[in-house]
Order: structure tokens, then sequence, then C-alpha cells
């Protein structure tokens, strides 16, 4: 064993840690030290200001409206997903050419970039001349102001967030129903089992860990909603759809409060922090099992 | 049937004709059934065709709205194909700023955090698979915290940093954050420790250098997960808005998704023919990849969550 034999491994690991290091882990204790001090970005010197940053937020009614609208578009997106995608899987877990199409089809939004599907529903949601008035007006509703009304833009909000991420969570679930053995079914098929008994007592303990996974994950994507928010309605109106990491956003590049920005961001990583531990536990279980 | 026979073998017109009979009226209610079934499979491929409109429809509306002029727009019921195709939408929307250079750009930074990844993933996933040493635990932990870190949420930091580098509005400060990836390096190594070991020692045994198993033995072998994650981060990265938008204050680096979102800047919020042919100018590339490879890309995101 030469020398070079011992060092290689640290060498060929190099690379990526160093990466790593320099912009994921030192900017999280970079954002840590910036929340404790107040700065503008452009002034030579930072003032300390402990956990003044902290008090600020939390007594903020602007931030508590920002964190209670993150919460309710999460609850509702993640809600809304999981049992719409649950439901398709059950409906489209079959192969067959034309299955693998429909599949394809409701897949395809995953792909595409967020700034096209918040252009093409910002379109679709027009009030005055947007396809979706014009449709719910053939069935004598409407029409809508959509994204323009404070009642109904975060919700208009959701129905995106549940069309662009409906098809990959049906597949999840396609694939988490594949992997259940026959012979369980046919075991309860023997006992005479009703279909809805089978649904309950058997494929739904058995799909538990791929629901818990989206849940999480879909958790975990929803807290950070940036894109549809930035590009459809700018976090308003009257602050009807402001966001978490639109708040970020907005204080650190446009009112260039730093340290309040990344007193927010804090806030931010401890709820995604803690969502993605959860998610690791899991993952790392899955892991061992195979 | 058995019981049929039987009855026939006892003898008696009568059991004939009552199974005659007996025939017939199965066959009335299979009739029945098989309408039934039959109606209700056509229900089914109905539903089915309603579902794939809802997510087809917004696409063929972004389409049809492309090559519309501005007041056909505004009439309903719509020209779901338009009878005179307004072509210069395209080059309209695509002269409303810089195009090619945010082509360009798109192009250089999606290929070069690949190319980077690439180089940086492999040996990483390769030395954390087949080697032991001391920190090993250590090291692959930082893998794992930085699995877990969205980049969305430090980007605050990170701007502050590049800036400080002096790299805000160049291409490498784009490409750099994403220079390698916790998610590539967790998916290669699960593939790297599944490769035999005496594989590996009959390489050695012919004096291949490590450096020659990696690049001939290796990577052959873990090239499904390659294709994966190859589509995987250039699909992502091709698609990124938010990281672009934040690290860029001038035209020099913006990518493509930045340019579509500005049409809307430039030439005010009620033209959407020419928004949506520049939101078409951004999509097919992608769609059509997708038409052609769909089986690899809708596995190389559900592999993501089911392993």
């Amino acid at each position: 064993m030469t020398i070079w034999h011992k060092l290689r491994p640290y060498g060929m690991v190099a690379p990526a840690i160093v990466i790593f290091t320099m912009f994921f882990l030192y900017p999280i204790f970079y954002m840590i030290y910036l929340s404790l001090f107040d700065w503008n970005f452009v002034s030579p010197t930072k003032t300390f200001v402990g956990l003044a940053n902290f008090r600020d937020l939390l007594t903020d009614s602007d931030f508590m409206k920002v964190l209670s609208n993150t919460t309710m578009y999460t609850l509702l997106t993640v809600t809304l997903t999981t049992i719409l995608a649950l439901l398709l899987a059950l409906w489209l877990n079959r192969k067959s050419l034309f299955h693998g199409f429909v599949q394809g089809a409701i897949f395809s939004p995953h792909i595409i970039s967020l700034v096209s599907i918040s252009l093409l529903w910002s379109w679709l949601m027009d009030p005055e001349y947007g396809l979706l008035n014009w449709i719910i007006g053939l069935f004598g509703f409407g029409p809508l102001q959509w994204l323009s009304h404070p009642g109904t833009s975060l919700v208009s909000l959701v129905i995106v967030a549940v069309w662009k991420g409906l098809g990959y969570n049906t597949l999840v679930f396609i694939a988490g129903l594949q992997s259940i053995p026959g012979d369980i079914y046919e075991a309860a098929a023997l006992d005479e089992s009703k279909p809805w008994t089978t649904f309950a007592k058997l494929t739904l303990p058995m799909l538990s860990p791929t629901i818990f996974f989206l849940v999480i994950i879909n958790l975990i994507g929803s807290f950070q909603v940036f894109e549809t928010i930035a590009i459809m309605t700018q976090g308003g109106p009257v602050n009807s759809t402001n966001t978490l990491v639109y708040y970020i956003y907005e204080n650190g590049f446009r009112f260039f409060k730093i340290g309040y920005a990344s007193a927010a961001g804090v806030i931010l990583l401890v709820i995604v922090g803690a969502l993605t531990i959860v998610y690791f536990r899991l993952l790392a279980r899955r892991v061992h099992y195979r | 049937m058995n019981q049929a026979n039987r009855t026939i073998g006892a003898g008696g017109a009568e059991a004939v004709i009552g199974r005659q009979t007996a025939v017939r009226a199965s066959w009335r209610r299979i009739g029945w059934r098989r309408a039934l079934r039959l109606c209700l499979r056509a229900a089914n491929v109905l539903a089915l065709l309603a579902l794939v409109l809802v997510f087809a429809m917004p696409f063929f509306w972004m389409l049809s709205t492309s090559l519309k002029t501005l007041p056909e727009t505004m009439i309903f019921p719509p020209e779901w194909i338009p009878s005179r195709p307004v072509w210069e939408n395209f080059s309209t929307a695509w002269n409303t700023g810089p195009f090619l250079k945010y082509f360009v750009n798109s192009v250089v930074v999606a290929v070069g955090i690949l190319i980077l990844q690439m180089l940086t993933i492999v040996p990483a996933a390769y030395a954390f698979a087949r080697y032991r040493f001391a920190g090993a635990k250590l090291l692959f932990s930082i893998v794992m915290v930085t699995l877990m870190i969205p980049a969305q949420l430090i980007f605050l930091p990170v701007y502050l940093e590049l800036s400080a580098l002096k790299l805000l509005n160049t291409h490498l400060g784009l490409i750099l954050p994403f220079a390698s990836s916790a998610f590539g390096i967790f998916l290669l190594r699960q593939a790297f420790m599944q490769v035999p070991e005496e594989l590996l020692e009959a390489a050695r045994l012919d004096q291949a250098s490590e450096w020659k198993i990696i690049v001939r033995l290796m990577v052959p072998l873990a090239k499904p997960v390659l294709v994966t994650f190859t589509l995987f981060s250039f699909i992502a990265h091709w698609n990124d808005y938010f990281w672009p938008l934040v690290m860029t204050t001038n035209e020099t680096a913006r990518t493509l998704p930045l340019g579509i979102a500005k049409i809307r800047e430039v030439e005010g919020v009620a033209t959407w023919n020419v928004l949506m042919a520049g939101n078409l100018i951004l999509v097919a590339p992608i769609l059509v990849v997708f038409f052609f490879s769909q089986r690899h890309i809708i596995r190389a995101f559900v592999y993501n969550g089911v392993k």
C-alpha cells in the first residue's frame, strides 16, 4: 500500500465534497449568521441585532399572512394531489398501449418548465378572454376572477399545482401498486373478500410507504412554491398569494433587508429540514430492505 | 355441463329439451352481460379520453392561440384550428429579446452542469461504493445533508457568495453551484455496489488500473442509471427559472425561461398570441424529446420515488 493508494479515495470524492461544502453547507451557516444582523447589502457594516429579526418576523402581520398562505396552499395541494392520484392510479393501473398513452399524457406537465405552465394558465384563467371562463360558462357558471380576486387566487394556484403534479404522483402510485405481490390478492379472492374490503385491508396498508413518501415530498415541494407565484400573481392581489420563498425573495432582492430575509430563510429551513429528516428516515429504511 | 350430461345419460327427451332451453337462456344472459360489459368498456374509454383532454387541451390551446391574430384570441366560441395561421407570432416573440443568446446560454448552462456532474459524481460514487477509508461515513453524511437541502432554500447566501466571487451574470456562476449532484452520487453508488466483487478482482488480476476499471467496467454496467440521471438533470436545468432569475441582473447569462417570461413585460400583458408562440419555443423541444423517449423519461422521474 503506497501513500498514493491511501489518498486515492479522498481524491475521488474531493471535487464533489468541495462543491457541496462551498454551495450548500457553508451557505447554511452563513444564512444563520446573517439572520442575526441588520444589513442592507450595500452598507459596509453589518449591525448585530441578536434575535431581533426573528422577533420582528413573528410579530409582523404580513409574515403571519405569508405563513398561513403557505400552509393553506400546501395542505390543499398535498391533500388533493394525493387523493386524486391514488384514485387515478387504481383506475389506470393496466398494461396496455392505450393505458400507456393515457399515463404519458397526464405525466407530460411534470417535465414542462414552470414558466410555460404559469404563462399558459395565466392565459387560461384570464378573467375576460380565458378559455376556462368560457368552458364553465357553457355549464352556466361564472365568470370567475381566478387569479385577480383575493378570494380565488390561492385556490387557482392550487389547481395549477395539482394539474402539474397529478401525473407524476399517479405513476408513482401505479409503480407502488405493481410492486404488491399478486398472490396476496389471490388469497383475498379465495376468502371471497369484497372489493372494498380488499382495498381497505390490503391495498391501502401495502401502499402506505408510497403514500407516506409522496405526502412528504409534496409537502417539501409545496412549501417552497415560487415560480407560479412570481409569474402569475407576484404575491397579490392584496398579499393573498404571498408565500415563504417569494417573501424571502422580495425582502432580499427588492427591499434589501438581508438579515430579515435570512431569518425568514432560517424558519423555512427548520420546517423543510424537519420534513426531510422524516423522509430520509423512510428512504433509509427502504434501501435497507432491498 | 356435467349435470346436463348426466341427465341425458339417465335418458329421456324431456331432459334434452330442458337442457336446450337452459342453454338458450344462459346465452341470453351472457348476451346481456356482454352488452353491459361493452357499454361499460365504452364508457371507460370515453372517460379516459376525457381525462387525456384535461391534460392535452391546455397544450393544444397554447398552439391554437400562438397561430391567431390578437383580435381572434378574444372571439368565443373559439376557432380551435385557425383558418389563416399567423406564423409571424413566432418571429415577433423571438425578436422581443436576444433569443439566440438565451438559447445558447440555456444549452451552455444545462450541458455544462451535466458534464461537470458526470466528472464529479462517477469517481465519488465509485469511492463511496468500493473503498473503505477513514472518514468515509462523515464524508457520505455531507452528501446526504446536501441531498436533503433544496437549493431554493439557500439562494440568498449563495447569491452573496457568488457576488463576492464576481461570478454573478456569468455562465460559471449558474453552473458551479450544481457542478456535483448528491442525488446522482446516491443513485450511482447504489448501482456500483451491485456490481459483483469477482468482476473487479478479475479486472485487477489483469493489471487493469482503477481508472480503466471505472471507465471500461463500472460506467457501462451502470449505463441505465446514467441515462436516467442525464435525462433528469438536463430537463431540470433546462426548465429552471428560479436560479437564473436570482443569479443574473443583466442579459449576459440569462436563459430561455427568463427570456420567455420577459416577453410579457416587453409586449404588455394582453398579447397572448405572441406570448404563447414564445412559450411554444420553450416547450416544443421537451415535448418532442418526451414523445420519443417517453418510457425512459417516465422511468427517470418515477425512479426517484420508487427505487
